[in-house]
């Protein structure tokens, strides 16, 4: 399925233009097709909105974490593989080191490149930030390899799928389902846990949120690990959409779920999903009825016209700068 | 000094490390064959690596906490050797004379690889010093300072394939166009945020590149332009050999040129506007300082020094595609400033020669390079965000007895 | 004695809230007058108004300057700082990491013209302009009482001395009005004494007004011609010191209802 599958339909569509059912169809495997894009979009974009909401840094190096996410999957599996395991273990297994260690490499990233510029210059943690993201990618291109690996499609075909398959397949109904669970879990983490208030209270204010005892440092590490987690589903989950990965893969997703946080208004955690989802339309429909060629820069576009003319984001309020 | 404590810590930093590069670096699987390949050697070097690392990482901090002047634990050795001899005018002077003889000799005694690789370096100190106005002297973060780059070389050649233009006539319009490009580009996004400035750069460089790689019709996509002339000498045809040499000393005559007008700029009712930019936005305004204008003043100049190195590259390796101008390269000429130390002509200029000569003399660090620069990004932002060679700028000195600036 | 500034019915909203009400404040040529009012009655935002950084929701601004009177509300701040209003700030914002003198120089940014062409090229005209940035730049230095201090870094100086500073560049503007946002703020009395001082040199030298924001009222009482009291965005009074210090209007609104006798 995926590009090939879709670059069939617009021929068809250019063979048989009265065909409605045909336009029809193509018209919501774009549709499906950009919710499951946005869907992993706005588990990205989460990562980058909540840390930028605490500490107003842009983490750069977010990306390179689902990077590892998937990698740390990839790895997993092929090893389960090999002695033997099958289907959904493999999966869930897989799911489980990937979350695990890009909850880790988010944790030490910020105790590394970022606690100790907190009191530096704004530009010094983003110049910091940046450096790692080209660490990271490094680390992985010497470590492993600079090709493409085939990633095993990790997701089951379900039975009652089979008719709707061409359209929407199990593989996205999953990611469409993940993301949403997480992002529920999510929610009801930052709204009615004890740490989500804490967090809260943070992005409000930092300093007076430490004034009230709130440990900020451990508010900032449960924020990276959080977001780190996030990144890791999502690098699971559309690794083995796609089908494969290398250590680059992080760097124009990133920025893909940068656009959306700032889309949403960074900061906003509803915004962040808000935004994953429009990204994602906007690029099924684009890709689907323009041309692929330009996808990137589809993004791009967006993202420097929405930070030119409206970097609040589409549903935030600008602020005054105080003085 | 050293407790029993610290070393635990370290130990358990050290066990942590491993974990943290266990699947990457120690794990590789061929799914295909199916063959695992364990690679325990690894593990045992990032231990050994973090263990002491993070002792180095506390004393560094431990330090500071004391309120220990850092600039005083950093200063030790050879960095205030550097600093000292840098300050003596006699010393200055016999250095510069012993560095531009040999800079002339060089390649008369060297082969036409080795001055090839030298001019490559000399670009980079360029590029350097024109980010360098923009990144070190201004404070906006540029990130797709490699557009302005791609921009003067397609300029070239561009005019040059469909218009036989010459080197000669091009570099001055490649900076131009550059500049121009620098302008656009600028005016719509100077009044961001640092940080959202620096993402929409990074955005402008990667719309530029991909543009180039698409657009068949005007850049001939992935495949680039080839068969670019190279500089001409008085309409003479040079030999290869000839033409590396008459390159290089192009690239050193451009190089002084740079630091000449950058070391001008930078003493300068223009330069002070630029610092008391980075230095506080507010306060620059409410001193009369128009924002945008000096903004817009110190990218356009930024963008025409890569313009007119991009003109160089095209013409010294007479082909270009849009491989050559990623966000990769725009990192890279960061690095270079960030090393040598935003604002400073002398850290930038050495910087650069350790960072694009060190990889290329020893082969076994060119796959690393990426690595380093990354790795130099975090490391000068913690430790020492003023630079290695010179601790600041030079300042602009008031002497009473002195009336000449 | 003419006006130099003159506000009538300036209103500035944040939001929903109201910053500033209908405010009228005229500032005569050659006078100091202090503004004065609890915490949060607006004074800063007033001079974030004056100065270009907010534009006002309703309201004018008038300067007479030389050239003739013109209306200044919602220009860019550094026109407004050409056309003769120089400030300092609440909470001191230099450019810490150039010299004394390297401030003080930017300060005179808007008085002179030296392109980058200039720059590079030095000819007669970008020298003698040059030179004429340093002289003076100098000149105001030594008589804020900087001196000792010129090439030192601006971070490295003591504070009393980096609100001197903030005052030198300022006057670096050459301005027609100079404001000053609590300028003894966190000064010792020795400190405030020479500030007292300062200002008052400052004035009959250059020929200049300044309007300024203090909470030292034996600063204010001291220093200025005429006071006036700001309350909730609104003034609540105007007049020579030795009235306001009786203003019943005044003591209620500092010290409440009960305190008026």
């Amino acid at each position: 399925m995926g590009k090939r599958g879709r670059n069939l339909h617009r021929d068809i569509i250019l063979k048989f233009n009265f065909d409605s059912v045909r336009f029809m169809e193509y018209f919501f495997e774009l549709l499906l097709g950009g919710l499951t894009r946005g869907s992993i979009y706005a588990l990205i974009a989460l990562g980058y909105t909540m840390v930028y909401g605490i500490i107003e840094l842009i983490n750069f190096a977010h990306g390179e974490i689902y990077m590892i996410g998937a990698f740390t999957a990839l790895i997993v599996a092929s090893l389960l593989t090999i002695y033997g395991f099958h289907g959904v273990s493999i999966l869930i297994l897989a799911s489980v080191a990937a979350v695990i260690y890009s909850s880790a490499y988010g944790f030490t990233i910020e105790k590394i490149a970022y606690k100790p510029l907190r009191r530096a210059p704004r530009l010094s943690p983003l110049i910091s930030a940046i450096g790692m993201s080209i660490f990271l990618q490094n680390y992985v291109r010497l470590a492993q390899t600079s090709d493409f690996l085939p990633f095993p499609s990790l997701i089951p075909e379900f039975g009652f799928m089979r008719d709707y398959e061409h359209i929407f397949s199990s593989a996205e109904l999953v990611i469409f389902i993940a993301a949403a669970l997480i992002m529920a879990m999510l929610t009801f983490l930052v709204k009615l846990t004890r740490m989500g208030m804490a967090m809260r209270a943070s992005a409000q204010d930092r300093k007076m949120a430490m004034l009230s005892g709130v440990d900020v440092d451990r508010v900032i590490s449960v924020t990276f690990i959080t977001g780190s987690a996030l990144a890791a589903v999502g690098g699971v989950l559309i690794a083995s959409h796609i089908g494969q990965i290398n250590f680059s893969i992080g760097f124009i997703a990133g920025i893909k779920a940068f656009t959306a946080a700032v889309l949403g208004g960074i900061g906003s955690i509803p915004g962040a999903v808000l935004g994953g989802f429009f990204l994602g339309w906007a690029e099924s429909f684009a890709t689907g009825y323009v041309s692929s060629d330009y996808e990137d820069v589809f993004a791009f576009a967006l993202l420097v016209l929405i930070l030119i003319f409206k970097p609040e984001g589409l549903i935030g309020r600008s602020k005054a700068n105080k003085v | 000094m050293i407790n029993f404590s610290d070393i635990k810590k370290s130990l358990l930093i050290s066990v942590w490390f491993m974990f943290l590069t266990f699947p990457i670096m120690v794990i590789r699987v061929n799914p295909i064959d199916k063959i695992v390949e364990w690679r325990w050697l690894n593990m045992i070097l990032v231990g050994a690596a973090s263990f002491i690392a993070s002792f180095a990482w506390k004393h560094y901090f431990d330090k500071k906490e004391k309120g220990k002047s850092v600039k005083t634990f950093l200063k030790s050795g050879h960095t205030v050797f550097i600093n000292n001899i840098a300050d003596k005018k006699r010393f200055r002077l016999s250095f510069a004379f012993i560095l531009f003889a040999s800079a002339i000799i060089f390649p008369f005694i060297f082969s036409a690889y080795q001055v090839n690789i030298i001019t490559t370096a000399l670009v980079y100190v360029v590029l350097g010093l024109g980010l360098n106005i923009v990144v070190g002297i201004a404070g906006l973060l540029d990130l797709g300072y490699v557009a302005f780059y791609a921009v003067g070389a397609y300029s070239y050649g561009l005019l040059n394939h469909h218009f036989g233009l010459g080197f000669w006539a091009v570099l001055p319009a490649g900076a131009l166009i550059a500049a121009l490009f620098g302008i656009l580009l600028g005016f719509p996004v100077l009044r961001l945020r640092g940080d959202y400035l620096a993402i929409v750069t990074l955005g402008f460089g990667e719309i530029i590149r991909i543009t180039l790689e698409n657009w068949n019709e005007f850049s001939s996509g992935p495949s680039g332009i080839a068969n670019i002339q190279r500089p001409s000498l008085f309409g003479l045809e040079l030999s290869l050999q000839s033409a590396a040499v008459y390159i290089y000393f192009l690239m050193i005559a451009l190089t002084l040129f740079t630091v000449f007008v950058v070391k001008r700029l930078q003493n300068s009712r223009i330069g002070r506007a630029w610092l008391a930019l980075r230095e506080d936005e507010t306060a620059c305004e409410a001193m009369g300082i128009n924002k945008t204008k000096t903004k817009l003043s110190a990218f356009a100049l930024g963008a025409t020094w890569a313009g007119m190195m991009g003109v160089m590259f095209a013409a010294k390796t007479t082909f270009i595609n849009p491989a050559s101008f990623t966000f990769h390269e725009s990192a890279m000429i960061l690095s270079i400033v960030v090393l040598g130390g935003m604002g400073s002509v002398s850290g930038v200029t050495a910087a650069a020669f350790v960072l694009i000569l060190l990889p290329e003399y020893l082969r076994a660090f060119s796959d690393f390079r990426m690595l380093f620069f990354g790795a130099i990004l975090v490391i000068m932002m913690i430790f020492r965000p003023q630079g290695l060679v010179s601790g600041a700028r030079r300042a602009y000195r008031f002497n009473k007895a002195d009336d000449k600036i | 004695m003419d006006n130099l500034l003159s506000v009538n019915g300036l209103i500035m909203d944040f939001g929903g809230l109201r910053a500033l009400e209908d405010l009228d404040l005229h500032v005569k040529k050659g006078e100091i007058l202090a503004l004065i009012g609890p915490n949060g009655a607006g004074k800063t935002t007033f001079f974030n108004c004056l100065t270009g950084i907010y534009r006002p929701a309703a309201g004018d601004i008038c300067l007479t300057t030389p050239g003739g009177s013109m209306s200044i509300a919602g220009l860019p701040p550094h026109v407004i700082t050409k056309k003769g209003i120089a400030r300092t700030f609440q909470n001191i914002r230099l450019f810490p990491n150039m010299t004394v003198i390297e401030n003080v120089m930017a300060g005179r940014h808007c008085r002179t013209n030296t392109g980058i062409a200039g720059a590079i090229f030095r000819g007669r005209a970008a020298v003698k302009e040059e030179l004429e940035v340093v002289e003076r730049s100098y000149e105001i230095i030594k008589k804020a009482g900087l001196a000792r201090y010129v090439n030192e870094l601006a971070k490295n100086l003591p504070y009393g001395e980096q609100r001197r500073l903030e005052i030198a560049r300022a006057l670096a503007t050459e301005p027609l009005l100079l404001l000053l946002d609590e300028p003894a703020a966190g000064l010792n009395s020795r400190e405030t004494k020479e500030l007292d001082m300062l200002i008052s040199e400052i004035r009959d030298l250059y020929k200049i007004s300044i309007l300024l924001i203090e909470h030292d009222m034996k600063l204010v009482m001291s220093i200025s011609d005429r006071v006036a009291v700001m309350d909730y965005g609104k003034k609540i009074a105007e007049g020579r010191p030795d009235e306001i210090s009786r203003n019943s209007t005044v003591i209620k609104a500092y010290l409440g209802e009960e305190f008026v006798a």
